[in-house]
C-alpha cells in the first residue's frame, strides 16, 4: 500500500483525517471518555445518596452533579457513541468508500472535545457548573442561574452544530452512496434506523438551539421570553425544550434498535423477522415522537383537552414499539442460538428495555402520572430505556464489531463477566428506584426521609458495581487491541450477514473503492 | 453518645415495628413506610381511583410480560445450537404482524377509558368548599386561606429539621426532612381547591396521600383540588427542582375535624388582629430591642451571626447600612438585595417584627444609633410614603 493511501503519521493523522474509520474511532473513544466522566458524576450522586443526611457534597454541588451527569451522558456519551458507530459501519454496510462529506465529518467530530472541555470547565468557575438539571427549566436556568450558564448555552449550540453536521452527512451518504442493487428496502436495519434518526436530529436540533438562544436573550439582552413578569411564560420554555427533548429520546434509542436488529439474527442464525414492519415501525415511532412532548409536562396545567390528546398519542407509541419487541423475539424463535457476549447484551436489552416500555405505558396515563411525575419512578423508567437500552446495545455493538475493527478477538470470558456484572449492577441500581418513586421520593434531592434509606443504599451499591464493571469493559477492549488473538479472516461470527463481513479483518483503511454488487 | 442515639433511632425503626404499623392502613396512608414498594391509595376517593388505574395497568403489563418473556425464555432455553437446534427459515408473516399490531391497540383503548374518566375528575375543580392559595418560595411554602370577606389568613411553612440532623451531628428524628414549623390545616370531607403559584422559580406541590401534584409556576396560577376522607397528618415534598434547597421544602398537611379546623382558623385570625392592634402602638427602645433580638436570632442570625459579625451575610456591626439612613436600611430589610442571599423579608415577617428587628440592628452590636422604628414606619415605607 502506498503512503498516499494509508493514514498519515502521528497526531496529524487524527487531527486532519477525513477517513470514516478514523473519525468513527475517535467518536467512540471520545464517547467512552465522556461515559466515564458522566459515570464519575453518577458515582458522586450515589455516594451522597448512600445514606440520609449530607455526607460528601453539599446540596449546591449535588445539583451540579445531577445536571452534569445528564448533560454529559446524553450529549457527550450516548449520542457521539452512535455517531461513531454510524461512521464506522454505514459506509461498510452500504458498500460505500467513505462518508459523503468527509471534511465536514472531521469538523463535526473536532467540535466536540473543546465543547465538552468548556462545559467541564464550568465546574471550576465562580458560582459553579450548571445546577438546574439537564432539562434546564427557566427561570431556574435564566434569572436564577450561575454565571456559567452562558458557557453552557454556547456548549449546547456547538453540540447542536456537530449533531446537525453529522446527521446531514449520514443522510447524504445513505441517499447517494449505496452500492448498486442496495435498494432502500435492502439496507441493513442499522442504516435505516440511523437514516430516520438523522432526519429527527436535523428537525429538532435547531429547536434546541432556538431554546437556548431565547435563554441567552433573556439573560443578557433584557428580553422576557420565559419570564412572566415581562409578559413571557416559563411554560413556553418547557414546550420548546420537550419539542426537542422527546424526539431526542428516540434519537438515542432508534440506533440502538438498529444495533439489536443486526445482532440478534446473527446469533439466532436466522434472518430478522418482519424486516418491512421493522422499518415501518421505526418510521411511525419517529413520527409519533413529534406529537407527544407534553407527556413530560402533564402537571404544568395544560387544559384537559390538550392533556387528553397527548395522552392518547403517547399511549399509541406502545404499538410500534411492541411490534419491534415481538419481531426480535420471533427472530430468536426456532433459531439455533448461541450466547456470545454481544448476544447476551442484546438479550439483556430486549428484556430490560421492555420493562422500561411497560413503565412507559404506565407513565403515559396522565391521571396516574400526577403521582409518578418527577419521582424516582421516572428516574427508574428512563434509565431502563437509556442504560439498558442505549448503553447495553452500545456494549453489544462494540463486542460484535470489534473483531472487524481491530482484526483481534476480545476475551469471551471477560466479556461475559462484563455482561453479568453489568446486568446485576444495573438492576440492583435501578429496580429499587421504582419502589422509591412509588413510595414518594422526588428526584433530584440530595437528602431524603428515613423511610427511603434501605432502597437508596441498595441502589448505591448497585451503582458502584455497575460503574466498576465498565472498567472491566475498558480493560477487555484495550487488551484486545494490544494483545488480542487474531480474529477469523472475514466473518467473526458464524451467522453474520451483510457487506461489512465480506471485508477482511481488520477492515483496511479504504474499503469499497469499487462498489460491490448487491444481489 | 451520638452513636447510642443513632442506635436507638434504628431500634425505633426496627422492621418489626414498621411491619406492625404497616398493618394499620391509616398509618400507611399518612406517610411513606420503610420498604414501601407501591403507590399509596391515600385518603381521597380520587387517589383510590388513581391507585386502581395504576394497579390495573400494572397487572396488564405483568401479564403481557409473562407471555412475552415466557416465550423469550422458552426460546432461549430450547432453541439453542448447543442442543442441536437447526434454524427455521421463516422471516415474515403478515397475519401475525397484523395481530400483534391490533391486539395491543385494543388493550390500549380499553385502558384509555378509565384513564380519561379519571383525568376529567382530576381537572374538576368546581364546587369547592374552600380555597387555599399555595405559593412556592425558594425554599418554603406560603399558604393563604382565601376568605370570602377578604379576611384572609396566610403564613409560611418552613422545614423544621435542624442543620445538626442534616449534617449528621444529631440523630435524625422520625420525620426527618418531612416536618415543618407550621403545617397546612384542612377540614376533613371538604373539597378544597388549591390555587398554586410561585414567587421565584418553578416548584411543585406534591402530597401523595392527597393525590395532588401541581407545578407552582411564577406568574401563573394552577388549580387543583383534594378532598381528604380521613383525619391525619399527610406529608409530601416539593417535586420540581428549584435550586439549592429543593430537597428541603417539605409539605405537611394536617387534616382535622371541621370544628377543630374552625377553631384553628379563628385563632389564626385573632393572631392577625392582634398584630393589627400592635401596628398602631408606640414601642419604647427597650421593648423594641427585646422583641428585635428574638426576631434577629430566629430569622437573621443564621447569615449575619449571633453578634452581628457576619457570615453568609455582611456584618451588621458597624454596617454602613445599619448605621446609615433608615430608609435604606428598611429597603434592604423589606426588599432584600436582589441577586444575593439577602431575601426580601417584607413578605415573610410582619411589620411589627420588621420594626423590632431593624431597631435592634441599628442599636445592638455597638451600632447605638438611638432611633426607634415603629410598626407604622414600616407600613408607611411599604406604602411608599
Ligand atoms: C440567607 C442569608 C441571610 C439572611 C437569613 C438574612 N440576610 Fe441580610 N444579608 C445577607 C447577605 C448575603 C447580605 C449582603 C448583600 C449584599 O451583597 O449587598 C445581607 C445584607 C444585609 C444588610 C445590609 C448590610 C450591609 O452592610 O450592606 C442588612 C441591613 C440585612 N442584610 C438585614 C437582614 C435582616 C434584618 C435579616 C433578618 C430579618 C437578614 N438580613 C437575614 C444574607 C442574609
Ligand atoms: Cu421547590
Amino acid at each position: 500500500m502506498s503512503a498516499h493511501h494509508g493514514p498519515a503519521k502521528g497526531f496529524t493523522r487524527w487531527l486532519t483525517t477525513t477517513n470514516h474509520k478514523d473519525i468513527g474511532t475517535m467518536y467512540l473513544w471520545f464517547s467512552f471518555a465522556m461515559f466515564i466522566l458522566g459515570g464519575a458524576f453518577a458515582m458522586v450522586i450515589r455516594a451522597e445518596l448512600f445514606q440520609p443526611g449530607i455526607q460528601i457534597v453539599d446540596p449546591e454541588f449535588f445539583n451540579q452533579m445531577t445536571t452534569m451527569h445528564g448533560l454529559v451522558m446524553v450529549f457527550g456519551a450516548i449520542m457521539p457513541a452512535f455517531v461513531g458507530l454510524a461512521n464506522w459501519l454505514i459506509p461498510m454496510m452500504i458498500g460505500a468508500p467513505d462518508m459523503a462529506l468527509p471534511r465536514m465529518n472531521n469538523w463535526s467530530f473536532w467540535i466536540l472535545p473543546p465543547t465538552f472541555l468548556m462545559l467541564a470547565s464550568t465546574l471550576f468557575m465562580d458560582g459553579g457548573a450548571p445546577n438546574y438539571g439537564w432539562t434546564f427549566y427557566a427561570p431556574l436556568s435564566t434569572t436564577y442561574a450561575p454565571p456559567s450558564v452562558t458557557y453552557f448555552i454556547f456548549a449546547i449550540h456547538l453540540m447542536g452544530l456537530s449533531s446537525i453536521m453529522g446527521s446531514i452527512n449520514i443522510i447524504a451518504t445513505v441517499v447517494n452512496m449505496r452500492a448498486p442493487g442496495m435498494t432502500y428496502m435492502k439496507m441493513p436495519l442499522f442504516v435505516w434506523t440511523w437514516l430516520i434518526t438523522a432526519f429527527l436530529l436535523v428537525a429538532v436540533m435547531p429547536v434546541l438551539a432556538a431554546c437556548v438562544t431565547m435563554m441567552l436573550m433573556d439573560i443578557h439582552f433584557g428580553t422576557s421570553f420565559f419570564s412572566a413578569a415581562g409578559g413571557g411564560d416559563p411554560v413556553l420554555f418547557q414546550h420548546i425544550f420537550w419539542f426537542f427533548g422527546h424526539p431526542e429520546v428516540y434519537i438515542i434509542i432508534l440506533p440502538a434498535f438498529g444495533v439489536v436488529s443486526q445482532i440478534i439474527p446473527t446469533f439466532a442464525r436466522k434472518p430478522l423477522f418482519g424486516y418491512d414492519s421493522m422499518v415501518y415501525a421505526t418510521a411511525s415511532i419517529a413520527f409519533l415522537s413529534f406529537i407527544v412532548w407534553v407527556h413530560h409536562m402533564y402537571t404544568v396545567g395544560i387544559p384537559v383537552a390538550g392533556e387528553l390528546f397527548f395522552m392518547y398519542a403517547t399511549m399509541l407509541i406502545a404499538v410500534p414499539t411492541g411490534v419491534k419487541v415481538f419481531n426480535w423475539i420471533t427472530t430468536m424463535w426456532q433459531g439455533a442460538m448461541t450466547f456470545e457476549t454481544p448476544m447476551l447484551f442484546c438479550l439483556g436489552f430486549v428484556f430490560l428495555f421492555t420493562i422500561g416500555g411497560f413503565t412507559g405505558v404506565m407513565l403515559s396515563l396522565a391521571p396516574v402520572d400526577f403521582q409518578y411525575h418527577d419521582s424516582y419512578f421516572v428516574v427508574a423508567h428512563f434509565h431502563y430505556v437509556m442504560v439498558a437500552g442505549a448503553v447495553f446495545s452500545m456494549s453489544a455493538a462494540v463486542y460484535y464489531w470489534l473483531p472487524k475493527w481491530t482484526g483481534k478477538m476480545y476475551d469471551e470470558g471477560m466479556g461475559k463477566a462484563h455482561f453479568w456484572i453489568s446486568f446485576i449492577g444495573f438492576n440492583l441500581t435501578f429496580f429499587p428506584q421504582h419502589f422509591l418513586g412509588l413510595a414518594g421520593m422526588p428526584r433530584r434531592i440530595p437528602d431524603y426521609a428515613l423511610q427511603f434509606s434501605d432502597f437508596n443504599m441498595m441502589s448505591s451499591i448497585g451503582a458502584f458495581i455497575y460503574g466498576a464493571s465498565q472498567l472491566l469493559f475498558l480493560f477487555n477492549v484495550l487488551r484486545t487491541i494490544l494483545a488480542g488473538k487474531p480474529a477469523p479472516a472475514e466473518k467473526a461470527w458464524e451467522g453474520a450477514e451483510g457487506l461489512e463481513w465480506t471485508l477482511p479483518s481488520p477492515a483496511p483503511y479504504h474499503t469499497f473503492t469499487t462498489p460491490p454488487n448487491v444481489k | 453518645m451520638h452513636l447510642q442515639a443513632k442506635r436507638l433511632s434504628k431500634l425505633a425503626l426496627s422492621p418489626v415495628l414498621m411491619l406492625l404499623s404497616m398493618l394499620g392502613t391509616a398509618a400507611w396512608a399518612e406517610e411513606a413506610q420503610r420498604w414501601q414498594t407501591n403507590l399509596t391509595p391515600g385518603v381521597t376517593e380520587l387517589g383510590a381511583k388513581i391507585y386502581d388505574l395504576h394497579m390495573t395497568v400494572f397487572w396488564i403489563c405483568v401479564w403481557i410480560g409473562v407471555v412475552v418473556f415466557g416465550l423469550m425464555f422458552y426460546s432461549i432455553l430450547t432453541h439453542r445450537k448447543s442442543l442441536g437446534a437447526k434454524p427455521a427459515d421463516f422471516h415474515e408473516s403478515t397475519s401475525v404482524e397484523i395481530a400483534w399490531t391490533v391486539v395491543p391497540f385494543i388493550i390500549l383503548i380499553v385502558i384509555a377509558f378509565p384513564a380519561t374518566k379519571t383525568l376529567l375528575e382530576v381537572y374538576d375543580t368546581d364546587d369547592a368548599d374552600l380555597d387555599v392559595m399555595i405559593t412556592g418560595y425558594q425554599w418554603k411554602w406560603k399558604y393563604e386561606y382565601i376568605d370570602p370577606n377578604g379576611d384572609n389568613v396566610s403564613f409560611f411553612s418552613n422545614l423544621r429539621t435542624g442543620k445538626t440532623e442534616i449534617y449528621n451531628e444529631d440523630a435524625k428524628g422520625q420525620h426527618y426532612l418531612l416536618e415543618v414549623d407550621e403545617p397546612m390545616v384542612l377540614p376533613v370531607n371538604k373539597k378544597v381547591r388549591f390555587l398554586v403559584t410561585a414567587n421565584d422559580v418553578i416548584h411543585a406541590w406534591w402530597v401523595p396521600a392527597l393525590a395532588v401534584k401541581r407545578d407552582a409556576i411564577p406568574g401563573f396560577i394552577n388549580e387543583t383540588w383534594t378532598k381528604a376522607t380521613q383525619t391525619g397528618i399527610y406529608r409530601g415534598q416539593c417535586a420540581e427542582l428549584c435550586g439549592k434547597d429543593h430537597g428541603y421544602m417539605p409539605i405537611v398537611v394536617n387534616v382535622v375535624e371541621e370544628a377543630e379546623y374552625k377553631n384553628w382558623l379563628n385563632e389564626k385570625k385573632s393572631q392577625a388582629a392582634e398584630i393589627k392592634a400592635l401596628m398602631s402602638k408606640n414601642f419604647s427602645l427597650d421593648e423594641q430591642m427585646a422583641a428585635g433580638k428574638e426576631v434577629y436570632d430566629k430569622s437573621c442570625a443564621a447569615c449575619h451571626g449571633a453578634n452581628g459579625e457576619g457570615g453568609v451575610g455582611k456584618a451588621i456591626a458597624k454596617s454602613p447600612i445599619a448605621t446609615g439612613a433608615l430608609a435604606t436600611h428598611l429597603d434592604v430589610g423589606v426588599n432584600g438585595v436582589p441577586g444575593t442571599a439577602m431575601q426580601a423579608f417584607g413578605g415573610q415577617i410582619n411589620d411589627v417584627e420588621m420594626a423590632a428587628v431593624i431597631t435592634y440592628q441599628r442599636n445592638a452590636f455597638g451600632n447605638n444609633m438611638g432611633d426607634v422604628v415603629q410598626p407604622i414606619d414600616v407600613y408607611n415605607f411599604k406604602q411608599g410614603k
